[in-house]
């Protein structure tokens, strides 16, 4: 056998090691959630004490059941409110993010260094901060079982993608606003006609996050939201898994299935963009 | 006032015309015309209500009833009160386990992924998607039914002839590594964030070093370590913060009380109970504050270490 043979030989072993390993950890880490979706269409008694990941026969009665809830308000409520709340939501969120983030990255106001300190500190700033006064402020008026504390804070930014886009519009030659500023253009009509198109990837990164933070949220809906009809699927999901009350896990799992089905579809749309709005971003120093 | 504004810009010892101080002000308008948005939501949501958490931190405040000034009784109260150490020693313990390990496993599946094949695209994804499923209620109850007596892990577990039949959320004393892997199984954020830094690690400093005769794990400790370290910093803050913060999965894990025997009780889910089941908006505003006294410890001790251990490459120009 010649070097070149052993070479290739060692490489291919190499590669092959490489995929093995990276494939036998992408199983357990996919696992618990293959084992969800399967239990989903399995029988109560099959779920207990059965890690199997192939259901003996396919029960989509449970789905059936599941989507009924308790009868009076189905999952398809939980599904709109949800989808209501984080559509919103995200829209808001990213919307004036790019808005500030183009405020903060290219007029030279003056306090401009003052804010964006500022809104740097809330970023590290936990919520349970503000979670107890912010609870008795929409208490006094009168929010409480609406939508409004959920959504209305966003429309002011949210921290993270500001210092996103703010980082990523940096990254933008300045002559391209000039260039527009001789073509007779304002600051709006520079931030929508320039600036907003060539930010798509921090964009979309955005919309990534806030869509599945939103969707996912449980703290929120669980402090503003007491009736029933409100829920979002993730305080059903709660609720019908109550550990004080006999659980019909198949039907639990076949609904908590259905709810990742949303931003996993997000996810898989968006998922290019999203190493790319962060490389971007220059988090590295 | 004119003067002493232009005195911090940088043509200051002109003075300005007429038509400049106007541009000027103009900048300015517009200025606050874009971060309005922010800067009124950082005012209603931020600032008042921090304002007011502070006040409250030194009342007796049950919502019915107006607050009544009580001085430092709150954070006496927590002196003595078990539940709120036990919190405090279950967040400390929960955060200084997984957050390494998170981070570690996030560096080393970078690493892995930081080549060019073809199939990396698909194995990121498949690496990234407990991450991104994984904050939902559906993954924490599924999590919760994993870990029972008669819950897949066991049942694994005995079918590679470890016979295990305890109940991992059962058991005051494995209750909180539920939490723990459950944590590090999320490691696809940090990853991504390692990987943007990984690729942007110039790439003839690997070839000079290769040159050189640099083994992989030379050019690992001389190379990669230390242009990452930025990266690794911010990761580290960030995750330490969520991780003393963290609240559903415990919720939802623990049955909503911290059980069992209070082994999940985390600091924010003590909060929470203290806040909105027995409407102690004072204690908890109190212990909110000492929250943010131990997150700003904290990050000013990395802060202060990170002059010894993070590299930053003097940048010209830009």
């Amino acid at each position: 056998m010649d070097a070149h043979t052993k070479r290739i030989i060692k490489v291919n072993t190499e590669k092959f090691i490489f995929h093995a390993v990276v494939i036998l950890l992408g199983f357990i880490m996919l696992y618990p959630i293959l084992w969800m979706i399967s239990n989903s269409f399995k029988t109560s008694a099959e779920i207990f004490g059965n890690s199997s990941l192939i259901p003996q026969s396919l029960r989509w009665d449970n789905y059936v059941r599941g989507w009924k809830f308790n009868n009076a308000i189905t999952f398809g409520t939980f599904f709109k409110n949800s989808l209501f709340y984080t559509v919103v939501a995200t829209f808001g969120a990213v919307m004036s993010s790019a808005i500030v983030a183009y405020g903060f990255a290219r007029i030279p106001f003056k306090g401009r260094s003052f804010w964006y300190a500022c809104m740097f500190v809330t970023l590290m700033l936990p919520y349970q901060v503000v979670m107890v006064p912010q609870f008795i402020i929409f208490h006094r008026i009168g929010w409480v079982n609406t939508f409004l504390p959920l959504i209305v804070p966003h429309f002011g930014g949210v921290g993270f993608f500001i210092f996103l886009m703010v980082q990523f519009i940096r990254q933008i030659p300045m002559e391209l606003d000039n260039a527009a500023k001789i073509d007779g253009c304002n600051r709006p009509m520079i931030f929508s006609y320039v600036v907003f198109p060539l930010i798509k990837p921090s964009l979309i990164t955005a919309v990534i996050f806030s869509f599945y933070w939103r969707w996912d949220d449980f703290l929120g809906p669980l402090l503003y939201l007491n009736r029933p009809r409100q829920f979002t699927v993730s305080l059903a999901l709660r609720m019908f898994s109550d550990p004080q009350s006999s659980t019909d896990w198949p039907a639990i799992f076949s609904m908590g299935t259905l709810s990742l089905i949303p931003v996993v579809l997000v996810f898989i749309i968006f998922q290019k963009y999203i190493v790319e709005g962060m490389v971007t971003t220059g988090i590295k120093g | 006032m004119g003067k002493k504004q232009s005195g911090a810009l940088s043509n200051a010892s002109l003075p300005l015309t007429r038509g400049a101080r106007r541009a000027r002000l103009m900048t300015s308008v517009s200025g606050y015309a874009f971060i309005s948005p922010w800067l009124i939501g950082f005012l209603a949501f931020s600032v008042i209500p921090i304002l007011f958490s502070l006040y409250y931190s030194f009342t007796q405040y049950d919502i019915l009833a107006s607050p009544v000034f009580n001085g430092l009784a709150n954070f006496k109260r927590m002196s003595s009160d078990t539940l709120f150490w036990q919190s405090l020693k279950v967040t400390f313990f929960y955060a200084f386990v997984s957050v390494p390990l998170r981070l570690v496993f996030a560096f080393f599946v970078a690493m892995l992924f930081n080549r060019g094949t073809r199939a990396i695209r698909f194995y990121q994804m498949i690496y990234y998607l407990p991450s991104i499923v994984g904050g939902s209620i559906a993954i924490a109850v599924m999590w919760r039914r994993l870990f029972m007596a008669d819950g897949a892990i066991n049942a694994f577990l005995n079918a590679i002839g470890i016979p295990a039949s305890t109940s991992w959320i059962g058991n005051p004393d494995t209750a909180i590594w539920t939490l723990i892997i459950l944590a590090v199984w999320q490691f696809g954020s940090s990853m991504l964030i390692f990987l943007a830094g990984l690729r942007q690690v110039p790439k003839d400093y690997y070839e000079a070093a290769e040159i050189d005769g640099a083994g992989r794990v030379k050019r690992f400790v001389h190379i990669t370590l230390p242009q990452m370290t930025p990266v690794i910093f911010f990761n580290l803050i960030m995750q330490l913060i969520n991780g003393f913060t963290v609240f559903t999965q415990a919720f939802v894990v623990s049955g909503g009380m911290g059980d069992p025997l209070n082994s999940t009780l985390v600091y924010a889910l003590y909060l929470y109970q203290r806040a909105f089941k027995y409407y102690e908006m004072g204690y908890s505003s109190a212990m909110a504050w000492i929250l943010v006294l131990i997150i700003g410890v904290m990050t000013a001790i990395i802060f202060k270490t990170s002059d010894n251990w993070v590299f930053y490459e003097t940048k010209e120009g830009k």
